[in-house]
């Protein structure tokens, strides 16, 4: 009794892994029809997309760009978005060094140049979004700093972004637009730390982006400066040109730039470009 | 009085001089291929990338990148808080080392732990900690700012703080272990001659533990003067105060590799000659 239980288990398990391995057998080659109708539909005039798409973007786009990828995959089933977010010229080091991205957005066109001028971007940059500068202070405001100028005072903490990376050429852009000297505390290493400078209440101003200011909240309040106007950022985005999806990345780039990509973006902070 | 197999073992303690001498005598005789290999992979995987850093060194402008004063300046404060840092460290971490390696506390092993945790997390972290700790708002830091007007951060002693949290853990690893394979009974020979605990530390302990606080100092001293994480997090970055070495080359990466390579050489070059200076004075085994 046991023993044929045990044989009859045997023969089912047998069967199981036939089964098995047959369904393995059909998913394969259902795999590779699934993937030839595609890449032939993608010629086609409706691409069904699928995949990940690898984008690789500014610190300064995480909160939006997170929010448009999470758009994307509802919009495309079978999608998947994943993101690389960090400072524009680490992440174009990382590109040009061969790392597999499809999309590449910016904070300054110099970063961006970068990537082109290595040859791995498709086409040219398009200017998806600008961002303008803004004066970061403490909540409440009690330096009572109303403008660049009151900056300059020598009792303030102020922390300024390195002048290498996209936030401090722009400040020094608007420093030296208004012929104003001004001598912080620290020259920081991207736009986020000398945002949390302030957010720690190490320091009693920064000057970092509108969509940094935005995005902490009721943590530092934000003082807008005319200067600003003279020193706007644009942001470029771009398909890279070994990107392993192209044809789900140039839909998310299009996606950036529609109306409804522009509303997140604006809604974050940023300008039309 | 004295059991003969402890004063064999003392005896043999004290020959331990001459007997390593005869030991690495007869090993320069032959050296087993399955260390040898490793051995040498090891050596390989570590000079590679500084050869690499020789190799695409931007040999020909090099002298226009190491002229200007702000290398010069970040070489200067790099120096300065490094020693700073391993000094600071030495007058804290000895007694640590000491306290761990020579007291029985309960929960000995935890503290022990918790010396080592700087290692482990990474020095960003440390940084961001430090600040809450000793920053202008800080647990301690507000006080230090409202009582004595100190604050820390954006300053030259914050890289000297800085690197010490991050240094000294090494400092005091290597001469807790020297002590643990220091003999203890020259020190209880000392006590019983009537020198005080704090005597013998002095006179006995600490000329027998030199090799190995020496050994953690150029340690210490060495990751102090590569340290970035903290640095940058807790002091900031500003030339001429906080803008140690690590931090010009992190910049000088972001839009000038050839003159990150070019201040990379110059530490590298700086630690190579003061490291190989301490080892034939202070930390040579023999």
């Amino acid at each position: 009794m046991t023993r044929s239980a045990r044989r009859t288990r045997r023969t089912l398990q047998a069967a199981g892994v036939g089964a098995a391995a047959l369904l393995a057998l059909s998913a394969c080659s259902s795999d590779s029809d699934s993937t030839k109708s595609d890449s032939s539909a993608s010629t086609s005039s409706s691409p069904k997309l699928s995949g990940t798409v690898t984008v690789f973007a500014a610190a300064s786009l995480q909160e939006s760009f997170s929010a448009l990828g999470k758009e994307f995959e509802k919009q495309h089933p079978g999608t998947k978005v994943t993101f690389s977010f960090g400072g524009s010229d680490t992440l174009a080091a990382s590109i040009t060094g061969g790392a597999p991205a499809d999309v590449f957005a910016a904070a300054s066109p110099k970063t961006m140049a970068i990537v082109t001028d290595k040859g791995d971007g498709v086409g040219t940059p398009a200017t998806f979004v600008r961002n303008q500068l803004e004066i970061a202070t403490l909540p409440g405001n009690p330096d009572k700093v109303a403008s660049l100028k009151d900056l300059t005072k020598s009792s303030l903490k102020v922390v300024l972004c390195d002048k290498t990376v996209p936030c401090g050429a722009a400040a020094q852009k608007a420093l030296d637009a208004s012929k104003l000297k001004l001598t912080p505390v620290s020259y920081e290493q991207d736009v986020k730390s000398a945002l949390n400078k302030v957010v720690l209440k190490e320091a009693d101003a920064a000057v970092v982006y509108k969509t940094d200011v935005k995005a902490a909240g009721d943590k530092v309040e934000g003082v807008d400066f005319p200067e600003s106007a003279d020193a706007i950022n644009d942001y470029p985005i771009t398909l890279l040109k070994d990107a392993p999806n192209a044809a789900a990345a140039k839909a998310f780039i299009a996606l950036v730039q529609s109306a409804e990509g522009q509303k997140v973006l604006t809604e974050a902070g940023f300008l039309k470009p | 009085m004295i059991p003969s197999d402890t004063s064999d073992a003392a005896a043999e303690t004290l020959e331990s001089g001459p007997r390593r001498r005869r030991v690495r005598k007869s090993m320069r005789r032959g050296v087993p291929l399955p260390l040898l290999l490793p051995a040498l992979l090891g050596l390989a995987f570590l000079l590679l990338p500084l050869v690499a850093l020789l190799v695409r060194a931007p040999w020909n402008t090099l002298p226009d990148q190491l002229t200007s004063t702000e290398v010069w300046q970040a070489l200067r404060l790099s120096l300065l808080c490094a020693t700073a840092a391993t000094a600071a460290s030495l007058v804290v971490g000895v007694p640590l080392a000491w306290l761990l390696a020579r007291t029985d506390f309960p929960g000995r092993g935890f503290v022990r732990a918790l010396v080592t945790l700087p290692l482990v997390l990474p020095p960003v972290v440390g940084g961001v900690a430090l600040l809450l700790a000793l920053g202008r708002n800080g647990i301690v830091g507000q006080w230090l700012d409202s009582w004595f007007g100190i604050t820390l951060p954006f300053t030259t002693t914050g890289v000297i703080v800085a690197e010490t949290f991050v240094a000294m853990p090494f400092l005091v690893i290597s001469v807790e272990g020297t002590l643990r394979a220091a003999d203890p009974r020259y020190e209880e020979a000392a006590t019983t001659l009537g020198a005080s605990r704090f005597t013998a530390f002095r006179r006995v302990t600490l000329p027998l533990i030199a090799p190995g606080i020496a050994a953690g100092a150029v340690l210490a001293w060495a990751r102090a003067l590569g340290e970035f994480g903290a640095t940058i997090t807790f002091a900031g970055n500003f030339p001429g105060r906080t803008q140690t070495m690590p931090l010009a080359v992190y910049l000088a990466l972001q839009n000038n590799p050839e003159a990150a390579i070019a201040l990379s050489l110059v530490l590298l070059a700086v630690s190579i000659t003061v490291l190989a200076a301490l080892r034939e004075r202070w930390v040579s085994p023999a």
